[in-house]
C-alpha cells in the first residue's frame, strides 16, 4: 500500500528538463510535437487498418485515442513509434520525419505497448538501464534510481522480472518507457488489467509528467480515463478519425442530458398535448423521458411541466442527468456513415 | 551511430551467454573432448598419419568450426528469435539504431560467444594433442570471418523462423551433416574421385581447408579459394540481412 502512495505521489523526476507544459488555449498557436498527415496503412490480408488519418498533437497536452477493438489504435501507434510500415502518408515528431530522421524523431519518443512483454530473466535494474542505453543516452544511476523509487520498484531492482506481479510488470514497462526522459509517450491501453487503485494512481502518474511538460497519447478503452485526464479526446473507428475534440468540448458539443419524470399514474401512450416535446415513454408507462440540449437558450422543461399541469398529468419523482464521454463514444462508433446507409443499387 | 546503443545490445547478449553458461560453453567443451576420445584416441590410434600431421591433431581445426558453425548459427538466431517470441522486440525496433547497429550488436555478440568458444576448445585440443599453429594471424582472421559469417547466417534464420523447431532444423539437419561430410574429420583427398568432385560442392569444405591450412599450412583446397568462398557467403548473407531491414520482412508489418 505504501508502495501505491508512493507512486499516487510520484510527479515525476521522469523527465526532469522540461518547463510546466502548455494549457488547451495556448495549444492552437503551438507547433504541433506530432503531426501526421494522410496516413495510409494496409496489411498483406488486404485489412486497411489505417485509412487517410492526420493528425496533429500541441506539445504538453494529453491526448487519449479511443476506438472499438481492431479499430487501428495500435496501428497508428506502432506507425509513429516504427514497429509497423505505413502503405503511405507522413508523420512527424518534434519536426523530425519519422520515417527519413528516424533516430532524432525515436530519440524524443517513449512507448508503453498493450502487452506485457519483458526479459523475464533479467533484473528490474538491468532492464531500465538496457533501455536507456538503447536510446543512446549515457549511464545515469541516480536518475534510474529515483525513477524506480517514484514508480515503487527499488525495492525489487534486484528481482528478476519473472517474479514480480502483472502490475509491477506494468510499472517496469513504464521504467523502461521512461528511461531515456522522453518528450513524447505512447500509453496503449496503460491500466489495462490494473486494479482500480492502480489505475488511479498511474493517473496521477501521467498528470505529473504532464506538469512536466510531457506529451502523453493514450488509447484506453476506459472512457472515464479518457474523461478524467485527457486534453483532447480523438475517436477511431475503421482506421478513420471520426472526431478530434477537446474533452470538455465534446461533452458540451454531443452530450444531451435528460429529465426523467416518474408519473403518478402509468399512460399507455404520450398525449397529443405533448407531442413537441418527443417525449419518450418508458419503464411499462410510469416514466416520460424528455431528451434536450442544454446549451439550448430555452431547455422547454418549464413549459412542459406547465402543460403537463394543465393537463392534470401528475409526477411523483424528476431526475435529471447528462451523457457521459462513454455514451457520446458508443453513439459515435455506432453511428454509420451517410454513404453506409445508403441502400445499394 | 548510436554506439552506447550497440553496446547496450552487445552486453545484454553477452549477459545471456553467461547466465546460460552450461548450455553457452560447458556443454559444447564436453561434446568436444568425447570427439577427442573417440576420434583421436580410440579409432585415431588406427588411422596413419594425414599429410604427415598426427590424426588427432588432425581433426582439431575440423572440431573447432564444427562448433564454430553450430554455435554461430544457434547464438545469433535465438538471440533474434527469443524477443520475437516473446513480444520485446518491440523495444529494438522503436529505438533509435539504424539495422547496422543493430545487427552489430546481435551479430557481435554471438561472434564474440562463438570465438571464446572456438579458442576453449583449441585450449582443451592441447591437452589431448600436439597442437601447432604455422600462421597464427591467418588462423585468427579465419576465426572470426567464420564466426561473424554463420552468425549473419544465423540472425537470418532467427528472423526467418516462427517456431522452435525451424529454428534448430537448418542447424541440425543442414549445417551438421555438411560439416561431418565437409573434411572435419578427414581430408576430401582421402575420397574416391567422384565423392571428391561432389564434396566440392559443400561449402564448408573450403571453411575447413582454409582453417586447417592456418594450423598445418595445408589444406584440401587453396588458401585463396576457402577466402574467396568464405567471403562470398558473407556478402551473400550480409545482402540478405540489408534487405530483411528494407522490406521488414517478419520483423515489421
Amino acid at each position: 500500500m505504501a508502495a501505491r502512495v508512493r507512486l499516487a505521489n510520484m510527479v515525476g523526476t521522469a523527465v526532469r528538463m522540461l518547463e510546466p507544459g502548455p494549457r488547451s488555449v495556448q495549444r492552437a498557436a503551438m507547433q504541433p510535437i506530432i503531426s501526421i498527415s494522410n496516413l495510409c496503412k494496409t496489411y498483406d490480408g488486404g485489412v486497411q487498418a489505417l485509412d487517410n488519418v492526420s493528425l496533429d498533437i500541441a506539445p504538453g497536452e494529453i491526448f487519449a485515442l479511443l476506438g472499438p477493438n481492431g479499430a487501428g489504435k495500435t496501428t497508428l501507434i506502432s506507425a509513429v513509434c516504427g514497429i509497423v510500415t505505413p502503405t503511405s502518408g507522413m508523420m512527424m515528431a518534434g519536426g523530425h520525419d519519422v520515417l527519413r530522421d528516424y533516430k532524432r524523431a525515436r530519440k524524443m519518443i517513449g512507448l508503453v505497448p498493450q502487452e506485457i512483454s519483458t526479459d523475464t530473466f533479467e533484473t528490474v535494474w538491468a532492464t531500465v538501464n538496457f533501455s536507456r542505453g538503447l536510446f543512446g543516452k549515457p549511464r545515469d544511476t541516480a536518475y534510474i534510481e529515483q525513477l524506480l523509487k517514484d514508480l515503487s520498484l527499488w525495492d525489487k531492482r534486484d528481482a528478476k522480472i519473472m517474479e514480480l506481479s502483472g502490475g509491477m510488470k506494468r510499472r517496469v514497462m513504464i521504467a523502461k518507457a521512461l528511461s531515456h526522459e522522453p518528450e513524447i509517450l505512447f500509453l496503449d491501453e496503460p491500466t489495462a488489467g490494473v486494479d482500480v487503485e492502480l489505475r488511479r494512481n498511474m493517473w496521477n502518474l501521467v498528470r505529473g509528467l504532464r506538469e512536466r511538460g510531457v506529451t502523453i497519447i493514450l488509447t484506453t478503452h476506459y472512457i472515464e480515463e479518457a474523461e478524467e485526464m485527457a486534453d483532447r479526446v480523438g475517436v477511431i473507428r475503421k482506421g478513420e478519425i471520426i472526431v478530434v475534440e477537446e474533452t470538455a468540448a465534446i461533452m458540451r458539443k454531443l452530450g444531451k442530458r435528460q429529465l426523467k419524470l416518474t408519473l403518478s399514474e402509468p399512460m399507455e401512450t404520450v398525449p397529443d398535448a405533448l407531442a413537441e416535446w418527443e417525449l419518450e415513454l418508458a419503464d411499462e408507462g410510469h416514466c416520460l423521458i424528455y431528451t434536450f440540449d442544454a446549451n439550448d437558450e430555452s431547455t422547454g422543461i418549464p413549459s412542459l411541466l406547465k402543460t403537463m399541469s394543465d393537463h392534470g398529468i401528475g409526477f411523483a419523482d424528476l431526475d435529471t442527468s447528462k451523457s457521459s464521454l462513454e455514451d457520446i463514444f458508443v453513439g459515435l462508433v455506432h453511428e454509420e456513415p451517410a454513404a453506409e446507409q445508403e441502400p445499394t443499387a | 551511430m548510436n554506439v552506447r546503443g550497440v553496446w547496450a545490445l552487445y552486453v545484454l547478449e553477452m549477459r545471456r551467454a553467461w547466465r546460460t553458461l552450461w548450455q553457452s560453453i560447458v556443454a559444447p567443451v564436453i561434446t568436444t573432448m568425447l570427439y577427442f576420445v573417440v576420434f583421436g584416441s580410440a579409432i585415431g590410434s588406427r588411422i596413419e598419419d594425414i599429410g604427415g600431421v598426427d590424426y588427432g591433431a588432425f581433426i582439431v581445426p575440423g572440431l573447432m568450426m564444427l562448433s564454430l558453425l553450430t554455435q554461430s548459427i544457434s547464438n545469433a538466431s535465438f538471440a533474434i528469435y527469443f524477443p520475437k517470441f516473446t513480444g520485446t522486440v518491440y523495444e529494438m525496433l522503436s529505438a533509435p539504431m539504424s539495422p547496422i547497429e543493430l545487427v552489430i550488436g546481435y551479430v557481435g555478440a554471438a561472434a564474440t560467444k562463438s570465438i571464446i568458444l572456438g579458442l576453449i576448445i583449441l585450449a582443451t585440443a592441447t591437452f589431448f594433442v600436439d597442437v601447432r599453429i604455422e600462421h597464427p594471424l591467418a588462423m585468427i582472421a579465419f576465426l572470426v570471418l567464420t564466426a561473424v559469417t554463420f552468425s549473419l547466417f544465423g540472425f537470418i534464420i532467427g528472423i526467418w523462423a516462427d517456431g522452435f523447431e525451424q529454428l534448430s532444423f537448418i542447424p541440425m539437419l543442414i549445417v551438421t551433416p555438411l560439416t561431418f561430410l565437409g573434411g572435419a574429420f578427414y581430408s576430401i583427398n582421402m575420397l574416391p574421385e567422384l565423392w571428391r568432385t561432389i564434396s566440392l560442392f559443400n561449402p564448408v569444405v573450403y571453411l575447413v581447408s582454409g582453417f586447417r591450412w592456418s594450423f598445418y599450412g595445408e589444406g584440401d583446397v587453396s588458401i585463396g579459394l576457402s577466402l574467396g568462398i568464405t567471403g562470398l557467403f558473407l556478402l551473400l548473407c550480409l545482402g540478405t540481412v540489408i534487405w530483411i531491414f528494407r522490406t521488414g520482412y517478419r520483423l515489421k508489418e
